[in-house]
């Protein structure tokens, strides 16, 4: 796919391509009338964007932890603002991410939105540009622009086609999210003016902060982040938006907007404060198993489909911020992993619990059972995604949790055994709803009479291409972790911890002492003498 | 040194059933022609699995790697004596259940009888699949499999009891291997680097001793499967499955690859110098000497002949696990052979059960007066399946009970001895009480024989078997052979 990377255009400007490109469809929308162009100028789009991010993947190099396919301009020049894009091994899976959920989305809602499709179709749009623009942003100005501007479709998506009571969920959603933006706008301002008037990441992350300001900092980017993760005890928002927003909003949600939390960490939070992730690592790992087994334990009792899912998302999410302040490789790279996976995963699972909806009209688990004798296909797919959710050998969830549960045991081997509590009721959670899915229908029921049908061609398309995903990266994990491995590295390398355990190394702790101010030859001595017991 | 052949027949003998699955599907609306594809395909993949045969009887094994997952974590094959063993056993007696299976869905009509050859296909698949597995990994995944499709199986009624069952069936297995067996897995690869089997076993008397208890601990509990107390009330449960599945899954498959996995991860993960080093033998030895003894008390209680059968079975898998607990080439020859040699007898018995049903819609012990006159067939194949669970010598048990009896006397423990003598006895007194009843009662008031006739789909097999479980017991020398390479 070299060809598409050494197009004219493309060759110098492949990000703002891929990031822009949805705006200008945008602008061609506003002249067409017919629902059907409408759609299908999407859907063309969409797959436009997919094909060139599959194209920036394979142009990838992956034996860098380097920014690649930069752009930089000038912007603001007066507040030394840039213009300013590239990817690394971390963002660059996202992007594809977000570009397959796009085309995904366009599909899901083809005949499920009847009404307002242009305005649906531009808010899907301007999304995708938003989303994009978050994982490649370099500058953190622009980083905050497309962090807000993707509120609003969202805000929109929820609070104009979703369902009886949307209007609450899509308010819920926008003052949530919104109060975390405008913490991290404060500690953006704060960035700003400590890093000498620049909103450059590179250079803001290799200031050596001092440890009072980092602690700062974190707290106001840890409240963003966790509530859009969102991590226990930020989730409420989440069961309301997800139940509310029609499918494609759900797919979104789960498959992206949920990664931009977690994306938040990797990219600000550990490179720029390692002094102060390491000092909240402990209480950060203890709340993400609350948010495990919590979530599990609220998902078990779900009746309502997208609520469990919705749920088990706090579950699912739990594992990969305790994946990433393990600070080890496995348990990053097993993070990283599991939040693409998440979104493979989770989204297939809300598209399946659409395509349901489409044809019952309820969302409660008690009305379904037939599943498996009058809509085999869709029970096939279902149940593979189910059995990824639940961590099966040979699924992309595996592999994600077996890296977490590696990463945990080198770091402290009692992790590993917390964790598993919440595996088995992932397992339990979700297999309870294969069932009622699936089997053991009720005869009595009025809904019976409903005529359902199978799978079509259009969502078989859209449920095979997240299939791929889920078996690929069950078998054939290694290409997705040798695209992140330099940056995890790096990354690693950046916090300052030992890779292997992720526990602190004794001679950075020394050199931190050594930093300090005002210190004392005297202590330093003191300190490099229990360094020296500790450590024959 | 191991000779190893790289070859592509272990892959081949699993994947036979992922080409049976879509001919069955599609022949759902020709009874016969779907029930030939799950002849023509059991029939296949025995004869994969017997053309490796004269290689691995003569010292070699057979390699195949899939592909490498992660560094250090692959889905690799190998099919060496051990797995031979349980390979053959479990896929020739897919074909005499298939046989079976037909006699029984029919003789009652069963519904959803495609779903019930579909997952039976894959259930043996992923049997042979542990069976071939060179690693935790593989072993691993073809165990979840297995649980996962023999659900539909257990719940195949599809009425409250079949959900319950079902249910306590996930809950136990699915929960057991999440949990204990799973950080079994981590801490194995973490600590070791590898996750392979390898003859001697890959842990080291120079480990930290908590990490090796540890994880003992977590595999015995995670193999579920096996069935040693207190973990094994899933099987009484899953008896609500219709018979061909008790007797093929709930005897052969799914309970074997239990047991199978434990003997392959004391003998190949730990390693008996390991075992013995922390003298990890005797405790696992004396679990399984009270679950022996505790089942067959239980069994006696029972009035139902499944469920005294499943008991029966809880009580005879732990033989193979004491066996390899003894941690001494007679024990391990004894725990081997049982694996074949249960297998045999316990479809026997478990034919013979559904055979009753079919023909009488009997369940209970207690009606089962003077049936024998009406079902010759049957019930002689019940009496040799009696007397190889018992020991009686020609019946294939007696071989087990031979060796095991030596493995303890080796041991220099009697108390093994004595529960070995104890649980025969408790054998001897669940199981002669039915034959007596069968063959010299009067048929009890109220229960009428009058119209019960053998049906021949279901007492061919079950005639077949029984001659096996004979024909192993006074010639164990194929099984033997195979066990030599696994012992030395």
């Amino acid at each position: 796919m070299n060809w598409i990377l050494n197009m004219p255009i493309l060759d110098t400007h492949l990000l703002s391509v891929l990031t822009f490109l949805p705006l200008v469809a945008v602008l061609i929308l506003l002249f067409v009338k017919n629902e059907d162009f409408i759609r299908a100028i999407t859907l063309i789009t969409m797959v436009l964007v997919f094909i060139i991010s599959i194209a920036l993947v394979l142009g990838f190099d992956s034996s860098t932890h380097m920014m690649q396919f930069v752009e930089k301009g000038e912007w603001i020049t007066a507040l030394n603002i840039n213009y300013h894009m590239g990817v690394d091994g971390i963002s660059v899976l996202f992007i594809l991410l977000t570009a397959l959920i796009g085309w995904v989305c366009v599909l899901a809602s083809w005949r499920a939105i009847d009404k307002r499709v242009k305005e649906f179709m531009i808010c899907l749009l301007v999304m995708q540009t938003a989303m994009t623009g978050v994982f490649c942003s370099l500058d953190f100005f622009l980083f905050y622009i497309f962090w807000e501007v993707m509120l609003i479709p969202m805000y929109l998506i929820i609070g104009v086609w979703g369902g009886p009571r949307r209007v609450y969920a899509a308010v819920k959603f926008f003052l949530y999210t919104l109060a975390g933006s405008i913490l991290m706008l404060v500690g953006v301002i704060a960035l700003y003016f400590a890093g000498g008037e620049t909103f450059d990441i590179q250079k803001l992350m290799a200031i050596d902060y001092s440890f009072g300001f980092q602690v700062f900092v974190f707290i106001l980017f840890f409240l963003a982040f966790a509530i859009k993760v969102p991590m226990f005890p930020f989730h409420t928002w989440l069961p309301d938006a997800h139940v509310q927003a029609p499918t494609a909003g759900s797919i979104i949600l789960a498959g992206v907007l949920l990664k931009m939390g977690t994306y938040g960490f990797l990219r600000f939070s550990l490179p720029m404060f390692p002094d102060a992730s390491q000092y909240f690592a402990w209480p950060i790992i203890v709340i993400s198993l609350i948010g495990i087994i919590y979530g599990a334990f609220l998902a078990l009792s779900q009746e309502d489909m997208k609520k469990l899912i919705a749920y088990s998302s706090v579950s699912h999410m739990g594992f990969i911020t305790m994946g990433i302040f393990l600070f080890n490789t496995d348990g990053l790279e097993g993070a990283i992993l599991q939040m693409f996976n998440h979104g493979i995963t989770t989204g297939a699972l809300f598209l399946c619990v659409g395509l349901i909806y489409e044809r019952t009209h309820s969302r409660e688990l008690s009305t379904y059972g037939w599943a498996a004798r009058r809509t085999p296909g869709y029970a096939v797919f279902l149940f593979i995604f189910v059995l990824a959710s639940l961590g099966f050998p040979g699924t992309n969830g595996f592999i994600g949790e077996i890296l977490i549960l590696f990463g945990a045991y080198a770091q402290y081997k009692m992790y590993v055994f917390y964790i598993l509590i919440g595996v088995v009721l992932g397992a339990a959670y979700i297999l309870n709803m294969f069932k009622r899915v699936a089997f053991g229908e009720d005869p009595h029921h009025p809904n019976n009479e409903i005529k359902v049908w199978d799978i079509g061609f259009r969502e078989t398309i859209s449920l095979t291409a997240f299939l791929i995903f889920v078996l690929w990266i069950g078998f054939q994990p290694m290409p997705f972790l040798e695209i992140m491995h330099e940056s995890v590295v790096h990354l690693i390398s950046q916090v300052g911890v030992d890779p292997e355990t992720g526990r602190a190394v004794l001679e950075a702790v020394v050199e931190n002492v050594n930093a300090i101010d005002a210190v004392d030859a005297t202590a330093i001595e003191a300190v490099v003498d229990v360094a020296g017991e500790v450590t024959p | 040194m191991i000779e190893a052949l790289i070859d592509i027949r272990p892959l081949l003998a699993i994947l036979v059933s992922a080409i049976a699955l879509p001919l069955i599907w599609a022949s759902a609306k020709k009874p016969n022609l779907r029930e030939f594809w799950s002849y023509f395909c059991g029939v296949v993949m025995f004869l994969i699995i017997i053309s490796m045969l004269p290689f691995v009887i003569s010292g070699g094994v057979v390699e195949y790697t899939v592909l490498t997952v992660l560094p250090g974590i692959e889905f690799k094959l190998r099919a060496d004596a051990l797995g031979m063993l349980f390979a053959m056993t479990a896929s020739f007696l897919w074909i005499v259940t298939t046989t079976y299976s037909i006699g029984y869905m029919r003789g009652l009509n069963e519904h959803a009888q495609t779903r019930f050859f579909a997952c039976f296909a894959i259930a043996v698949s992923s049997a042979i699949g542990v069976a071939f597995s060179a690693n935790l990994f593989t072993l691993y995944l073809f165990y979840e499999i297995l649980s996962v499709m023999t659900y539909p199986l257990v719940a195949h009624n599809e009425d409250a009891a079949a959900w319950d069952g079902g249910k306590k069936y996930m809950i136990y297995l699915l929960g057991l291997s999440k949990t204990a067996l799973l950080a079994a897995i981590v801490i194995t690869y973490m600590t070791t680097g590898t996750m392979d089997f390898a003859p001697g076993g890959i842990f080291t008397t120079s480990m930290p001793s908590m990490l090796v208890i540890l994880s003992f601990a977590l595999f015995i509990i995670g193999f579920g499967k096996a069935g040693l107390m207190p973990f094994h009330n899933w099987l009484p449960s899953a008896m609500v499955a219709p018979t061909p599945v008790s007797a093929l899954l709930h005897a052969v498959a799914v309970v074997k690859v239990g047991v199978f996995s434990v003997v392959k991860v004391l003998l190949f993960i730990f390693g008996v110098d390991v075992l013995a080093h922390f003298s990890l033998g005797t405790p696992l030895a004396v679990v399984a000497s009270f679950t022996i003894i505790t089942a067959s008390v239980i069994a006696l209680t029972k009035n139902d002949l499944k469920a005294r059968l499943a008991y029966s079975t809880v009580s005879q898998l732990s033989y193979i696990v004491l066996g390899v607990a003894l941690l001494n080439p007679n024990g391990i020859t004894g725990s081997i052979l049982h694996i074949g040699n249960h297998a045999f007898s316990k479809i026997t018995l478990f034919f013979c059960a559904g055979s009753i049903y079919v023909a009488s819609k009997i369940k209970k012990i207690d009606e089962l007066n003077g049936i024998a006159k009406k079902m010759p067939y049957t019930m002689a194949a019940f009496t040799i399946g009696s007397f190889s669970m018992i020991g009686v010598p020609v019946a294939a048990g007696f071989t087990t009970k031979w060796y095991l009896a030596l493995g303890a006397v080796d041991s220099g423990s009697t108390g093994f001895l004595i529960v070995l003598l104890v649980s025969t006895v408790l054998n001897a007194a669940y199981f002669m009480p039915i034959i007596f009843r069968a063959y010299f009662k009067e048929p009890a008031e109220g229960v009428d024989l009058s119209g019960v006739r053998e049906h021949p789909w279901v007492a061919l097999p079950l005639s077949l078997t029984a001659v096996i479980s004979l024909v192993i017991g006074v010639y164990p020398d194929l099984f033997l052979s195979l066990i030599e390479r696994v012992v030395s």
